[in-house]
């Protein structure tokens, strides 16, 4: 221990830590500054940005002691030394400029990376309030941002700068939509959002308990081996370990998993480990420290099994098994779509196109590693609730509680009850926020091994993953292998489709079926197909799982289908759009599974709406201004050209999964309401939907509606955040909540003001007889229920009455009558049907055109996105500025699916373990964007919408292979492309090239 | 990973070589640590027990013009390169190959001692530098400090020839002649690599009346197991009787038959490289020669 001194905000500190300290470390752990977050450990995401005497530094490798007697700034003291007003009475939080924007621009979804970006984003600020967009994102060029895409946060730091000149902050443009309702279709700030960009939000790692000891996971390092022997004695005698636990510690259940239940706790025993992110040990001690030493000292003796790591291989009858129990052997599932006759579509089509398309295993990249933390029965302090409700804090249960930003709490809650020998209700997952999920939070990662710890050791016992161990361990998204073929006939009309898939599913189950499945039946495309035949082979493989990832397996699928599209455009002469124009699924038309789409089929219109802005954009270079906006343009020694995708995806589980969510809506005695439901809250706002829902249905001003997610013991099930089903499912679990409830209250209300209960109405916080609707009433017609089917209020000026109270007395009115006030309601979506039997698979699809200007560097292969344009039908935008926020997301994600993403495994082993290998987008592959909304309401819909999580990133990777191709005609059939490859090929004037980087 | 067990922020040159003397291959400096943390973290690099901060010594992050040279501390960061006015004028090569090091938080701390002692071929500072023809100042336990060509100082792939307990203190070049010019480019990938694909830097002097190459520094990476000088290249640049199209292309093609080129994984084919040479020479050196055109009557520097 050495004495440092420094300054931090403001505040001296003298502490004696370790000299091998990390600044992050001391800022976090030693001074519980926790809003300086950890992403990567190693100068890659820029989560740690602090400010050291007027510099930024990533301070997750900056050794603590360079920082001796310097000043250091975190978001922390960002907010406070504003804070003095001017009469300096006053200690209400003042933000920073740049924090106010962050709010109302949308540049804070799931807030993991928000301080870093906030702190990096005062240094040019300070210098230069009026920075250019050029000179924003060289200052951000590394600071990376999973959620937003990018664009609100340029906006966010240009009207900050903007607020600093002037004294005004602009408002953020928005997306035009229908018109709104009090609280539905407005851009209302996120509930989290003053504590995401102030570093006050929690994240599981910024908790700690009194007594907290720290486990490390001990990983195999063969891809497939029989663990002989696993020797841990010297690591349990090393001083300050606690436990080492092993297979042979589990007291339940010694697997787990989502689907199936192939998913060791622990490798070893019976269980082979069958990839090299399988756990083997864990050790539980002091400090993490100490828990790493003791991984060190734990001996195993492996027998090196065969590895199977191509999943064609994997289908050969030699090759090794995974799961030797299995029937079906390394088969996880052939799935099978079959419509119409191909043979005869083939026989009929004059054109048919075929090629085999390659993508890669994708990592999600969440900016927030996994961390689970769990608490023993027993504990003898308080497990505070995540849960901002007054109240919530007092509710302390003395059960096993495990703390972790997960996608499905009470799946969370099952899988550990199960392996630890225990009832589900002795257990209790409280959701943490979450620094990011997009799928890669929906298994178990560390949550079941910290349990166990902290039933074995009787202590809080934290786990955190790194970011290498992240990488390793988690499930990926698939990579595919699509052969497909395409018929049509001479005016364009397609006739057949006949495609193989081969999904590499990796070592376990997970969601792999799923995902694998909804590849298949996205197989057609969002277009009118007569003759499917589309097969399926999702395989195991000693690679890490795949599972789920924003768009679910039809992101792979787009990528093959949009690209044959083009192809046969271009062999038909005819236009790309109008191809799609010609195809594309309407009401009334049918999918390939056999289900008639009877509404909400905005694509035609995204299409329409998409060509239209392509057509009149300035930036079309000078060939394509009025004639074919698909033609090249050269500037300099840039090749430009425009290219088009469509897509579709389904909202919700579908397949005849029944699908649910259940919400419980509270009123209280002073005028506000909770609604609460264990949905789980990842970036996406969905705390903000439930609100919106709530304060609709109740007339309450959004502020008044406290939201809970995420907790097991006082949230309902709101089902798994999957399949972009949450703002449809649990938005209408709490809508339809909050609705029972109105009409609770509107029945009671209605005796006390002697009227009828339909007209009793509220709006901003008042119950009143809304006496128009009362004299309509009387003149012979009931009137159904107010506009839009809501509460009468459209969010115009509050009706007179004289009969009103406010929202309190009505509650207090309900209270007296002896009514409960809180009400649960389980919503049940409609009913899918099982793939195969030609129901209805889903119940509703969103849609998408996306349409990508494109530019190759002739001289170097370099590609760059610069504009995208795009158009999504959501059925209903509930908050415009959210959904914006999910619609740049996606698409920058799927920038980064065509142009850099690649999660490499070399027989096996992974060569990208760090994050520098692995580069997401950053802020400079940041397009300009024009993102069009289409709402076509979907019936059962929360005010008509449907999902928009997925959608948003499907359709842009082929629209960027597509362009490519207009621009040079390279046609690239595997992603990510290669510049390496695409020079090559258009000095060597080859058409296609299958190489993409990181092939092996 | 295991972590040192001290560290030291030694202030003068004598106290950083007295502690690296004292702990021999138990200590390694450290400056700004964007290169040495990562591969201790990545396990790329031994983790020793002492670490020595040069980043706290006098002047070690120095910009001067002394007795006639440019002179630059070793521990002076990407960031303080990039905004130096004298270096802008100057070292154009330089200021631009260190500034796309990496983002701000980095550049902030990185300093161009790290860049060049880590001994990458293609470190992006290093081939700056090596196109400004400039020295290095060793200074070793016992106060031997002497400057020498910065070339000598590499062995092989992150390998240098510093014995444990020397460090590099300074780097040196001349200023700027009159009529002449340098520039940086380099091509890299978006994927998971953080060096460049390739990097070219050049420095020209032109003749009185502006159109022979009259002298001609190149410096490429990687091309080779260390930072490389194109002096094919450079000679039939100055073997030309006119900066033109045909000088270009000779000096691309005497650079493709003497580069070594590799095929790295991941990072880029030889044939790639191959071609990549040809196009940045020829932004490297129409930039050079554009700003010696310009440089007709050179401004005066001051000794700062
Ligand atoms: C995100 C990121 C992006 C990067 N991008 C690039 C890039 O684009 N191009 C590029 O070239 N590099 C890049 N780097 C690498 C790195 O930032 C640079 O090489 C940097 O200049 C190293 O300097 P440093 O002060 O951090 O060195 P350190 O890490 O402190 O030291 C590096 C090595 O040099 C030794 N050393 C340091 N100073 C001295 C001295 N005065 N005398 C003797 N030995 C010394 C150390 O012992 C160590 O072996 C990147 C790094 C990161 C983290
Ligand atoms: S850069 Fe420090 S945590 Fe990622
Ligand atoms: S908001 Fe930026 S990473 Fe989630």
């Amino acid at each position: 221990m050495t004495q440092l001194t420094l300054t931090v905000n403001g505040t001296e500190h003298a502490l004696d830590v370790p000299p091998s300290r990390y600044l992050a470390e001391v800022l976090r752990y030693d001074l519980g500054l926790t809003g300086t977050k950890i992403g990567c450990d190693e100068a890659e995401c820029g989560c740690c940005t602090v400010i050291v005497d007027g510099q930024s530094v990533d301070s997750c490798i900056y050794p603590a002691f360079k920082a001796q007697g310097a000043q250091v700034s975190t978001i922390e003291g960002l907010a406070q030394t504003r804070s003095c007003s001017q009469n300096g009475s006053s200690h209400a939080l003042e933000l920073h400029p740049l924090q106010s924007a962050f709010i109302r621009h949308g540049a804070t979804q799931c807030g993991f990376c928000t301080p870093g970006f906030i702190m990096q984003a005062t240094t040019l600020l300070d210098e230069n309030p009026d920075p250019s967009d050029k000179e924003i994102k060289e200052c951000l060029k590394d600071t990376y941002c999973r959620c937003t895409g990018y664009t609100a946060i340029i906006n966010s730091v240009k009207a900050a700068g903007e607020y600093m000149r002037t004294g005004t902050m602009p408002e953020a443009e928005l997306p035009s939509v229908i018109e709104p309702l009090s609280q539905i279709g407005q851009p209302l700030e996120r509930p989290d959002a003053v504590d995401k960009v102030t570093g006050a939000a929690l994240y599981t790692d910024d908790y700690t308990f009194d007594g907290m000891l720290f486990g490390a996971t001990l990983r195999s390092e063969h891809p497939h081996a029989h663990i002989r022997e696993i020797d841990t004695a010297a690591a349990r005698a090393l001083e300050g370990v606690h436990a080492v636990l092993t297979h042979a510690d589990v007291p339940g259940d010694p697997r787990h998993g989502l689907v199936e239940n192939d998913w060791p706790v622990f490798a070893g025993g019976r269980f082979p480990a069958r990839y090299v992110g399988d756990a083997i040990a864990l050790a539980v001690a002091e400090t993490a420290e100490i828990a790493q030493q003791a991984l060190g000292l734990i001996r195993v003796e492996y027998e090196a099994l065969p590895a199977v790591t191509d999943p064609r291989d994997a289908l050969q009858p030699d090759a090794p098994q995974l799961h030797p129990d299995r029937p079906t052997g390394n088969l996880l599932k052939h799935i099978k779509v079959r419509q119409g006759d191909v043979e005869q579509g083939f026989a009929d089509a004059d054109i048919v196109v075929e090629r085999t398309y390659r993508t890669p295993m994708t990592e999600h990249a969440f900016l927030e590693p996994e961390c689970a933390l769990a608490v023993p029965a027993g504990y003898s302090g308080s497990r505070p609730s995540t849960s901002k409700e007054p109240g919530a804090s007092d509710h302390d249960s003395d059960k096993l509680t495990v703390y972790v930003g997960s996608q499905i709490p009470y799946s969370d809650r099952r899988q550990v009850a199960k392996s630890l020998g225990l009832a589900d209700e002795e257990v209790r997952v409280i959701g943490t926020l979450m620094g990011g999920g997009f799928g890669g939070k929906e298994d178990i990662a560390g949550q079941i091994h910290a349990a166990l710890g902290a039933q074995v050791t009787g202590r809080p016992v934290k786990i955190l993953y790194s970011r290498q161990e992240s990488l390793i361990f988690h499930p990926k998204r698939h990579s595919t292998i699509i052969r497909i073929k395409t018929g049509a006939m001479r005016d364009g009309k397609l006739l057949a489709v006949e495609a193989e898939l081969y999904g590499d599913s990796g070592a376990y189950a997970s969601l792999g079926e799923k995902v694998m499945t909804r590849a298949t039946t996205h197989a057609t495309g969002p277009y009118v197909m007569p003759h499917a035949k589309i097969d399926c082979y999702a395989m195991y493989t000693n690679n890490a799982p795949s599972g789920a990832f924003r768009g679910f397996g039809v992101t792979q699928s787009a990528f093959a289908v949009e690209s044959n599209l083009d192809i046969l455009a271009a062999e038909l002469g005819m236009d790309p759009a109008e191809l799609r124009r010609k195809n594309v699924m309407r009401v009334g038309t049918e999918t390939a599974t056999g289900q008639e789409l009877i509404e909400s089929v905005g694509l035609l219109e995204c299409l329409d709406l998409v060509e239209e802005e392509i057509r009149t954009s300035e930036d079309g270079g000078p060939s394509s201004l009025s004639s074919d906006p698909w033609t090249s343009f050269q500037i300099g020694s840039k090749r430009y050209a425009w290219g088009i995708a469509a897509g579709y995806k389904n909202t919700g589980l579908g397949g005849g999964a029944p699908d649910k969510s259940e919400a419980e809506v509270e009123v209280f005695a002073d005028g506000t309401a909770a609604i609460r439901t264990s949905s789980a809250e990842m970036g996406q706002n969905l705390v903000g939907v439930l609100a919106a829902c709530t304060a609709q249905e109740l007339g309450l001003p959004f502020e008044k509606v406290h939201v809970t997610v995420m907790d097991t013991d006082l949230t309902p099930d709101g089902g798994p955040s999957t399949a972009s089903r949450q703002t449809y499912v649990s938005g209408n679990a709490a809508r339809l909540a909050a609705r029972a409830m109105r009409q609770q209250m509107q029945t009671v209300l209605a005796e006390k003001f002697d009227t009828h209960p339909d007209v009793i109405a509220f709006h901003e916080g008042l119950a009143y007889v809304d006496e128009k609707r009362l004299a309509q009433m009387h003149g012979a017609e009931l009137p159904v229920e107010g506009a839009n089917g809501t509460n009468g209020s459209t969010g115009k000026a509050l009706p007179q009455s004289i009969r009103s109270i406010s929202f309190a007395d009505a509650v207090n009115a309900l209270l007296a009558e002896n009514r409960l006030p809180k009400i649960r309601y389980e919503y049940w979506a409609p009913q899918t049907q099982p793939l195969g039997t030609g129901g209805d698979m889903h119940f509703a699809f969103s849609y998408a055109v996306h349409a990508a200007l494109v530019s190759v560097d002739t001289d170097t292969g370099e590609v760059a996105v610069e504009r995208v344009i795009s158009a999504h039908d959501v059925g209903r935008a509930i908050n415009p500025l959210s959904l914006l926020g999910q619609i740049e997301g996606g698409i920058v994600m799927g920038i980064g699916n065509a142009l850099t993403e690649n999660y490499i495994v070399e027989n096996g082993i992974p060569w990208t373990e760090r994050l520098g290998q692995y580069k997401m987008p950053g802020i400079k592959m940041t397009p300009k964007m024009d993102s069009h909304i289409v709402e076509h309401p979907t019936a059962d819909g929360p005010y008509g919408a449907k999902g928009v999580g997925e959608i948003s990133s499907i359709p842009i990777s082929p629209a960027i292979t597509n362009a490519i191709c207009n621009a040079v005609g390279v046609r690239c059939l595997a992603l990510p492309v290669d510049q390496d490859a695409l020079l090559l090929a258009m000095r060597d004037k080859e058409r296609e090239i299958d190489g993409h980087w990181g092939q092996t | 990973m295991s972590r040192w067990r001290a560290y030291h922020t030694p202030t003068t040159v004598a106290e950083a070589l007295s502690l690296l003397h004292q702990h021999k291959d138990k200590a390694r400096i450290i400056a700004g640590g964007t290169d040495l943390i990562l591969d201790m973290e990545a396990e790329h690099a031994v983790v020793p027990e002492v670490l020595v901060d040069v980043t706290k010594i006098a002047g070690i992050d120095r910009v001067a013009l002394e007795d006639g040279w440019i002179v630059l501390g070793a521990g002076i960061t990407h960031t303080q390169i990039e905004s130096s006015p004298l270096l802008r004028a100057q070292a154009r090569c330089l200021t631009e190959s260190c500034g796309v090091i990496g983002g701000p938080q980095v550049r902030n701390v990185a300093t161009l001692g790290g860049n060049v002692a880590h001994a990458l071929p293609a470190a992006d500072g290093t081939i700056g530098l090596l196109a400004l023809e400039a020295e290095v100042e060793i200074a070793g336990h016992g106060g031997s400090n002497r400057w020498q060509p910065l070339l000598s100082i590499f062995a092989g792939p992150g390998r240098n020839r510093l014995a444990p307990d020397q460090m590099l203190h300074a780097f040196r070049f001349r200023p700027i002649a009159a009529r002449a010019g340098n520039a940086f480019d380099r091509i890299m990938r978006p994927q998971g690599v953080a060096l460049p694909v390739l990097g070219i830097a050049a420095r020209v002097r032109l003749d009185a009346d502006l159109r022979r190459v009259e002298d001609a520094v190149i410096a490429i990476g990687p091309a080779g197991p260390t930072p490389f000088r194109a002096s094919g290249a450079e000679e039939a640049l100055t073997a030309a009787a006119e900066f033109d199209d045909a000088a270009v292309e000779n000096a691309v093609a005497a650079a493709q038959e003497q580069a070594r080129l590799r095929t790295s994984k991941y990072r880029a084919s030889q044939e790639y490289r191959r071609e990549m040479i040809g196009v940045l020479l020829r932004r490297v050196l129409q930039a050079a020669v554009e700003r010696a055109r310009m440089n007709d009557a050179p401004t005066q520097v001051e000794d700062t």
